[in-house]
């Protein structure tokens, strides 16, 4: 469901401790239009649980959440409608 | 009744029982010191970047850190004036619940919080009137603390009462810190 489209956004959030990462990647979704992909980049390891539980709780579905070398890689996608 | 009648109703009472999202978060911010104004605006923040309708109602020791850090003392009579000479409001002045040791417990803390990027109780507050938290004094203590609208931090909304923060609060997740 995301081949036809490509990350728009990336954040760099890494070094930042909670909640910065997901308030920065919260305001960043707002500019997005529906579909368009944001890619975030963390280093704090609660940002896992928090991604998800961000996505879960807004309905924007996050598409990837992995780790490579101690930094933690999440892609979002913006739901249809959202404020 | 046909077996798939009695289905779709059973689903529909499923469904019916599922608790519904909460949207609203009303935080009841009593306390004034650093340690707990911290996480109350950590929460706040988060709730208004998860979407939800946010507020923070300060009371009582709470209403302090929303004293601007220029204003030293407060109030009108020698009682209130003393209060805040030995509560100095200020989102820079804060003390810790516990192992302040005259400062230098507040002093240190921060000093950890710079070097791990966690975001001062100042930035919190910058963030939550980005994020559009209502921000809401309560009346009652800034009358009894001598408090006046000019010594708190612009943004706030205007100070109110109990009966509308629990008017706020009804559907919400509430939270007293």
């Amino acid at each position: 469901m995301t081949t036809t489209t490509s990350i728009t956004t990336r954040l760099d959030l890494k070094g930042l401790s909670c909640p910065l990462p997901i308030i920065k990647t919260a305001k960043a979704m707002k500019g997005l239009a529906a579909g368009e992909l944001l890619e975030a980049l963390a280093t704090d390891p609660g940002s896992v649980s928090d991604f998800k539980a961000w996505a879960q709780s807004t309905g924007n579905p996050l598409l990837e959440s992995t780790q490579e070398g101690g930094v933690y890689r999440f892609v979002l996608m913006k739901k249809e409608t959202m404020g | 009744m046909s077996v798939d009648m009695i289905d779709r109703q059973f689903a529909e009472q499923l469904a019916a029982k599922k608790p519904p999202v909460t949207n609203k978060l009303v935080i009841f911010a009593w306390s004034g010191e650093l340690d707990r104004i911290w996480p109350t605006l950590i929460l706040a923040t988060t709730g208004a970047a998860m979407g939800k309708e946010t507020t923070v109602f300060f009371t009582f020791w709470g209403l302090f850190p929303l004293v601007k850090n220029q204003v030293r003392i407060t109030g009108e009579n020698w009682m209130q004036k003393m209060l805040s000479m030995l509560n100095r409001g200020g989102d820079e002045h804060l003390k810790l619940s516990k192992m302040n040791f005259a400062g230098a417990g507040p002093a240190m803390m921060k000093s950890l919080a710079e070097d791990h990027h966690v975001a001062s109780p100042h930035e919190l507050l910058e963030m939550a009137k980005e994020l559009g938290v209502h921000l809401i004094p309560c009346q009652m203590t800034m009358d009894l603390m001598g408090l006046k609208r000019e010594d708190l931090i612009d943004g706030l909304e205007e100070p109110a009462g109990a009966t509308k923060a629990l008017a706020d609060a009804e559907g919400a997740i509430t939270l007293f810190i």
